[in-house]
């Protein structure tokens, strides 16, 4: 399963910044784009291996980069910074609750964008800034929230849509059986 | 990982443009799926409009036809008068625009660029730095990057975008560049490098000058909103309001060599 988890989280991620490029509903509705791959590295962090949360940094952000004006790689950092700090603690973490994966994609979506502007000052760049930029920031921290808990919805029913399913407890008890015969 | 992204970030622009391309190349078989969708669903919506509507919008287009091939006529001769005008002056001709449709495919993902990309590469003649403007003439940006099937244009506000641009009666000259303090600084820019007895009001508009040769002079860019001096008065700045809607662009056109 760990590989097909993989490749849905890139697929996933392949869509994902397919739909931020093309997809204007939230974009006219809310004045801002919101992002996938926040939350999708807050996923993948949580359940899947260092490999995992690699790819899903380079190939996220060159993906994402392509589409935009961002210098090709810029991206691929701070996803990768995201996604390393939360595999590192990810046993403290309370993963299974609604809350911590809201709490962790919150956080994520909130410093994914500064990070990404943090790399592109330190490169001489002179992105757009303004008092605009926090209300896109806010956007994209509280998208980042929402759509965690929903990549994990997401993902679990792929996981059962794949996986063998469980064997379920047989209610065959031992030391009830008839024995036949003489012992 | 860190060294991967510094070799990515140092690369030559060449290279790094081609890597842009091919990697945004993945994404053609979505862009031919939501074109296709799109088609498909204008399609479905023009099968629905009633035959009373289409003879209504065909005597509507009849009438405007025939104002436009008055108006074409009078241009006509006008244009023979600037020719023979510009021979007896010695003065370089205005050649006429030669423009080609595009669709928007993709906008820009992150909130700090502007940009768009459009469905016409380098095989149908586009290039850089090629002017790019809106189905009602007024100006979008230009030509950054160019693709086989597609290219991306640098919108008006992006920060690597500068217009010369001529306002006001007296023609004043001033550079269009990006706003970054306003709220709403969606269709709103500075206008710049204006001196100081700058005779510009609110309400007067922004044309390109062509300058630079980029953009043709004479393209409609917006409208002053106000003016206010700058550097203890050594020259005047003003805010402009685009003439385009860039947050609703669907097609547009580019101007080709």
């Amino acid at each position: 399963m760990n590989w097909l988890n993989t490749i849905f989280i890139l697929a996933l991620a392949y869509l994902g910044a397919f739909l931020e490029g093309s997809f204007d509903l939230f974009r006219n509705l809310l004045g801002a784009q919101i992002s996938l791959l926040p939350a999708l590295m807050v996923y993948t962090s949580l359940t899947a291996g260092i490999g995992s949360v690699a790819l899903l940094a380079v190939c996220g952000g060159l993906w994402l980069d392509s589409l935009s004006a961002n210098p090709m790689g810029v991206s691929i950092l701070p996803l990768f910074v995201i996604g390393f700090v939360i595999l590192r603690n990810r046993d403290l973490l309370l993963r299974e609750h609604r809350f911590a994966q809201m709490a962790l994609g919150l956080a994520a979506g909130a410093l994914f964008p500064l990070g990404t502007l943090f790399v592109l000052l330190n490169l001489g760049a002179a992105p757009l800034l303004g008092w605009r930029l926090l209300w896109q920031w806010l956007v994209a921290a509280l998208s980042g929230g929402l759509l965690t808990p929903l990549c994990f919805w997401l993902f679990g029913r792929l996981r059962r849509a794949f996986a063998y399913p469980a064997l379920r407890q047989s209610s065959f008890r031992p030391d009830r059986e008839i024995k036949r015969g003489r012992q | 990982m860190v060294l991967l992204v510094v070799v990515l970030l140092n690369l030559p622009t060449q290279t790094v443009t081609k890597l842009k391309l091919a990697v945004s190349g993945l994404f053609l078989p979505l862009f031919g799926l939501a074109a296709s969708s799109r088609e498909a669903t204008t399609r479905a919506g023009d099968a629905l409009l009633s035959k009373r509507d289409l003879l209504r919008e065909i005597k509507e287009l009849g009438a405007s036809n025939q104002v436009l091939n008055l108006q074409l006529l009078q241009t006509a001769e006008v244009w023979r008068e600037n020719g023979r005008l510009s021979q007896m002056l010695n003065t370089a001709r205005q050649r006429p625009w030669k423009l080609r449709m595009a669709r928007v495919i993709a906008r820009e993902p992150t909130t700090w660029w502007r940009s768009v990309w459009i469905d016409l590469g380098s095989r149908d003649g586009m290039r850089t730095n090629l002017a790019v403007l809106t189905p009602d003439c007024f100006l979008v940006g230009k030509v950054q990057t160019v693709g086989e099937t597609r290219s991306q244009i640098l919108l008006l506000g992006d920060p690597g975008l500068r217009v010369s641009v001529l306002a006001g009666t007296n023609n004043e000259s001033g550079v269009v560049i990006s706003i970054s303090t306003s709220p709403r600084g969606n269709n709103l820019m500075d206008l710049a490098y204006l001196s100081a007895a700058s005779r510009i009001h609110p309400g007067d508009k922004a044309i390109t000058s062509g300058v630079g040769g980029v953009f043709p002079g004479g393209i409609p860019v917006g409208q002053v909103v106000d003016l206010q001096p700058q550097d203890n008065g050594l020259s005047m700045a003003a805010r402009v309001r685009l003439f385009a809607d860039l947050t609703a662009l669907e097609e547009v056109w580019v101007i080709l060599p």
